[in-house]
Formats: C-alpha cells, structure tokens, sequence
C-alpha cells in the first residue's frame, strides 16, 4: 500500500507579535487534526523540526520592514503553491505601518541608543505589496473559526467562504444595539470588514477596526457622522490609523482628517 | 590555540525570532550572546501624540501571547499618572482576566514548548504521538485559560474590554458563575501537569539569582504589590528605574537591564514570583508544591516548569475565588479626570514570564509624550547569558550538536518572549 503524501505546511514570520500564528495553536479542539492532516514543514515557534521546501500551503504572518525580509518574501513565494497572508501586519503593515507616517529616522533616535546599529525600511509594507498572494485573512488578530475554514477550504481544494460585508452585518445579526445610533459612541463598524464576530459593540464599546476596510467602505460618509458626534478631526484621524493604517482605504480616510486639522 | 564556536541560527519553540552565538577560546568562554533579529517595531515612537485612552489597545500588539500584560501594566501606569483609584469588584476582575492568561501562556510553555525538550521531541505534534493523553489533556487545559480570556476580554489575543479605569463592560454575575464548571474540571488537568513536570528528569545545576518579582502584603502578585529583590530591593513598583538601568554593552551595542548598583544580572518570572511570594500560595498550592518536593527557593532553572504547573493551580483556584466572591459593579469603569497639566506615571505588573514596566508623560490634553516600556525578556536577557556562560564552561566535553541543543534548552528555560523585548534587546547586523 502506498501512503498518500500529506499537504506540506509551512508557517512564517514578519514583522508581528506572533499572535497570529499563535491563534493556530489556539485552536485547541482542532489542532491534533490539523497536525494529522498536513505535515508541518516549518513552524519554528512551535517545533524544531524543519523540512524544506516545496510548501503546499504556507501562511505568512507579518508586514516587511527589512531589505533582507523584502528578499526572504520572495524565496518563500517561490517555494509555496499556495500562499495565505494572516493577519494585519500581514494584510495591511500592522501598528508598526505607523512609521510610514513619521519620520523613522527619528523613531530610531527615540527607541535605540545607538541608532546606526538598527537595520530597518522607512516603511512597513503589506506582502502583497512584495508579492502576489492567493488569499489574505484579516484581523489583528485573525478569527480561528476564519483560520480553520482557510486551512479546511485548502485541504478540500476549495475556495474559502468567508465573507466581505461589513461589522454592522455580523452585529446586527448579533442582536446588538448599536452604539453609535444608540450611544453616540464613534465606531468603525459600518467601514470595516466583518469575521470578529462584532465583539466590540458587544462589549458596549466602538469598533476599533481591526479588521481593516470592507470591500466597499465609504468613509466618507462615516467621517461627517462621526464629525456630528463632535469627534475633532485629530481624534478622526487617530481612529483610522491604528492596526490598517496602511490599508488605502483607511490611509486616505486618516489624510484627508489630517488635512482638514491643518486647515482649521 | 583553539576556537570553536556554537550557533544556533533560528531559535524554535520561542515567541519571536532569536539566535545564539557562543565563542570559546582555548577552552574558555569568551563571549555569548543571545542575538535577536526580530526586526524593530518602535513602539515608544509611534505611542507619542496618541491618547492615553489608546495605550492598552496599542500596547497589548507589542506580544501576542501576553498581551493582558500590556493592557494592565499601560493601565496601571495611566491611572497612577492621572491619581485615579481603581478598587472592589473592578480590580477583581482584572485579577481574574490576568488569571486566563497566566493559566493560558504557562500551560503553552510547560507542555508545547518545554516538555518536547525533556523528553526528546522536537515538537508537542510528535510528543502526542507517544503521550496523546498529556497532549490532549494540555490543550483542554489551555483552551480554559483562553476561554476565561474570552468571557472578560471578547477574545484570546488582543482582548477587546480592557480600559483605562476598568472595562468597557463587566459581566453578570450570571455569567462568571457558568464558568465554574470549566474551571472545576480544569483543576485535576493542572494538578496532573504539576506532576507530569514533577516527574521530569532535571539536570543537578543550581544558579545564584538574584530573584525580582513584585510582592503584595496580602496575595501572590499579578497587578499590585511592592518592587522586592531576594538581596536588598523594596521599594514602591513606580520606582523601577531608581533599582535598574538599560545600558549598553560596548563590544555587542545590546541594551541590557541591569541592577543600578553593581550592573549584575537578575531574574524575574516564575522562580522569582515563587521564591519570593510562596506564603501566598493558597494552602492547595501549597501542598502541592511540597508533595512534589519543591523547597521554598528552587535555584535549578529547569525546575521552573514545575513552578509554571504550580501558578497554573493557583491561577485557577484564584479564578474561583474572585468568581464566587463577584458583585457586579455599577459603572464598569472608573471615570478618568480630564489632563490639564503634565503627568507622569508608572507601572509594573506580573506577565506570565516576568515583570513588565510601562512609564509614560501625558500632555495637557491627554496626548502621550513620551513612553518607556521594558518588557520581562530584556531584563532577563543579560541573566540568560548569565546561564549559558555557566552552562557552557561546564560542559565544554560534550560534542558541538548535543552542547548546541543543551544551550537551546537552557533558553527555553525563561520561556523568552523576543517580540515583547525587540526594542531592547541586542539587535546585530550580522545575518547567517
């Protein structure tokens, strides 16, 4: 009897906390089905077992911030058939896209006492901005529920379904009340893509957007609510930089609050 | 004249990315360092010109296995900055929050990332192949730290709830109570987990810590308590940088924390929160601890794993606790004052692996000024190196891979979480 080959999965590392990848090792009921399914080829927070590549499926975790890190994107697209990005840093720059704002030569100043020592780009980019990506997973940090219907979908050489609306849908169907109608509360909700499950309206507080912008986002329009609400152009344009600063969506929503703080 | 040199390219079974180099000359240890390339995130940088009300949420992306840590430790900080009390049923709850964490990141590293090297494997996948009891009883214990985590925080990583002056929305009573359940059938899980570790084969090796843990007159410390040394610290927590300074080495460019006076190593973690807080235990802990014959001070760094299931016992008998004593508060939250002048505030809190320091400077307004942030692997960073000079110099016999591997687990041993400590830690150019 010949044993079939199991799918290859490797499990890669950026620029990031680790949550992410964590979030894999978090599916508690799932993972020794996961491990049985596919061979761990490289998952270095979890093992030190190593196998080389061709990966069939890998996930990326993590946004580019080093030259040497923009060349080692390259290498694991190479060696993957399919590549799935997981995660805000990964999908959109993360927190640390915030740089891409400032000046990091003077971020380095702050943090490090000896600055020249700190090899990093000006900026922190999405890896699709590096390479091409077959599927991306949002959130900071991303749903294990979406994680598992990825990583399921793959195995079945399906295409995921996951969906694309909004955070009001998921909190509607939540049964929440909405904050900002509601409460007055800014939230991000209706811009932002759905798959957290709503969580925050749920916990009487605003979405903070982390799972970057949904595929229609018309900030524009959530802008002028918000200015309604009395939130100052300063505050408007904090609530679109956090986790997908970077996202266009969101970056051009930050700029134009940016602009009309200055202009004021 | 002989040189050899062990490297370790990639450390595995770590959060974040590191390496090691050793360098032994003529049979002497000339340097080692434990090098990390995580790239550089800046933190401090970006948290300036953002409010104070945002530093839990941002903080808490500085690590993904603690960031309940973040949250508290920015919390703290920001309400000793603006003189605001938080007490009763709200410190209760940020106690039982600390306590999903603690039982969630120990119980990853005794049986995910530590056990594997005790018993030969390279990973907990191929340990379940031969122990799917441990392994599956591992994971049910860890999926009820990271579903207390949810209950109070919306999720596991990156919890939703945490505010400045408490949370944005405090559970029933209701609901803490059908948690019980979980918790009960945990405490068997992690009394065996304690034993599972007890029964390990440790190395006879004894180190000289200097142990620093917080210490509270009346509980084992997570959020509050005094700022104590096994030598000669206590001061108030807010005086961290009186006790200790980040300097730099001049051959390595790596900033360390070292004690001020002296510039010696020091531990924080498990070893320290034990040697220095065991009355505290609950009576269970306790007997536990001694059934499995830990002393009062365990100096043998392999032994931590012990310690972690011991945490682990007490974490859920204190989620108990905390439960069967709950009375909803009435505003979930403390009400900040506004900031009309400048303030400065500091903080240290217990992290699953030590503890972590937040200060920061809030403008008029309440927009940050300046941050500082010391995560628990950067001071346990030198004390490591500390560890495998010690290591090293005693087994300079043993044949490169197999020292390799004891240099690795040496590490482990600290449970080092390099993400949290990037911004301070050695960052070297070099690449292999």
């Amino acid at each position: 009897m010949t044993e079939t080959r199991k799918p290859k999965l490797g499990v890669f590392k950026f620029a990031s906390c680790d949550g992410c990848q964590l979030s894999i090792l978090d599916c508690e009921d799932e993972l020794l089905a996961i491990a049985g399914a596919v061979d761990i080829a490289d998952f270095r927070e979890a093992s030190r077992a190593v196998l080389d590549g061709p990966y069939d499926l890998s996930l990326v975790e993590g946004s580019v911030t080093t030259a040497h890190d923009a060349e080692r994107i390259k290498g694991i697209r190479a060696q993957s058939k399919v590549l799935v990005t997981i995660g805000a840093c990964a999908t959109a720059g993360g927190i640390q896209a915030l740089r891409n704002f400032g000046d990091v030569e003077e971020y380095r100043r702050v943090v490090y006492a000896r600055p020249e020592y700190i090899e990093t780009l000006a900026t922190s980019t999405a890896i699709a901005d590096h390479i091409s990506v077959d599927f991306e997973l949002r959130g900071c940090p991303i749903s294990k529920f979406q994680l598992l219907e990825a990583v399921g979908a793959f195995l079945q050489g399906r295409a995921p379904n996951l969906p694309n609306e909004s955070v009001c849908i998921e909190c509607k169907r939540r049964g929440n009340v909405c904050v900002l109608v509601a409460h007055g509360t800014p939230c991000l909700g209706p811009v932002t893509q759905a798959g957290c499950g709503a969580i925050c309206p749920a916990f009487q507080r605003g979405c903070y957007g982390c799972f970057g912008p949904q595929a229609t986002p018309n900030t524009n329009s959530l802008t002028e609510e918000l200015k309604v609400l009395g939130v100052a152009p300063p505050a408007v344009q904090r609530l679109f930089r956090t986790f997908n600063a970077n996202a266009p969506a969101f970056k051009a929503a930050s700029t134009a609050a940016t602009a009309e703080a200055t202009a004021r | 004249m002989t040189e050899r040199t062990i490297a370790v390219d990639y450390l595995a079974r770590v959060e974040g990315e590191g390496a090691l180099k050793v360098r032994i000359q003529d049979n002497r240890v000339e340097d080692v360092q434990l090098k990390i390339f995580e790239p550089p995130r800046f933190f401090e940088a970006f948290l300036r010109g953002r409010s104070y009300q945002e530093a839990p949420d941002i903080t808490a992306r500085i690590c993904g296995i603690c960031p309940v840590a973040y949250q508290m430790s920015s919390c703290h900080a920001m309400e000793r900055a603006l003189g605001m009390k938080v007490d009763g049923p709200i410190r209760e709850l940020r106690r039982l929050l600390y306590c999903g964490e603690w039982i969630e990141s120990h119980v990853l590293h005794v049986y995910l990332l530590h056990a594997p090297d005790f018993l030969g494997y390279p990973d907990a996948i191929h340990l379940a192949k031969d122990h799917p009891e441990a392994v599956q009883h591992a994971l049910a214990l860890k999926k009820v730290g990271n579903s207390l985590m949810t209950l109070l925080g919306g999720r596991e990583i990156h919890p939703i709830n945490v505010r400045i002056g408490g949370f944005y929305r405090a559970p029933t009573v209701a609901e803490l109570k059908a948690f019980r359940p979980q918790l009960e059938g945990a405490m068997p899980l992690a009394e065996e987990m304690v034993r599972f570790a007890a029964d390990l084969d440790f190395p006879k090796i004894e180190e000289d810590y200097e142990f620093v843990s917080l210490r509270h007159e009346h509980e084992y410390p997570m959020n509050e308590g005094d700022l104590v040394s096994s030598r000669d610290v206590h001061v108030p927590q807010d005086h961290w940088e009186d006790v200790f300074e980040e300097v730099q080495v001049p051959h390595s460019h790596a900033l360390q924390s070292i004690r001020k006076k002296g510039g010696g190593s020091y531990l924080v973690g498990p070893l320290s929160r034990y040697a220095l807080n065991r009355d505290h235990l609950t009576p269970h802990a306790d007997e536990l601890a001694r059934s499995v014959g830990l002393e009062n001070v365990v100096r043998n760094p392999y032994r931590s794993i012990i310690i972690r299931g011991i945490e682990t016992v007490y974490a859920i008998e204190e989620a108990l606790r905390i439960i069967d004593h709950y009375r909803r508060p009435e505003r979930s939250f403390v009400e900040p004052p506004p900031v009309t002048e400048v303030r400065t505030g500091a903080a240290v809190t217990e992290a699953p692996r030590g503890i972590l320091y937040h200060r920061y400077r809030i403008g008029p307004g309440g927009l940050i000024e300046d941050a500082k942030i010391v995560a628990p692997t950067s001071q346990n960073q030198k004390r490591i190196e500390d560890d495998l000079r010690h290591l090293v110099e005693r087994s300079l016999a043993l044949d490169e891979p197999t020292l390799t591997d004891a240099c690795e687990r040496a590490i482990r041993n600290h449970d080092p979480c390099i993400s949290c400590a990037t911004h301070f830690l050695k960052l070297d150019l070099e690449r292999h």
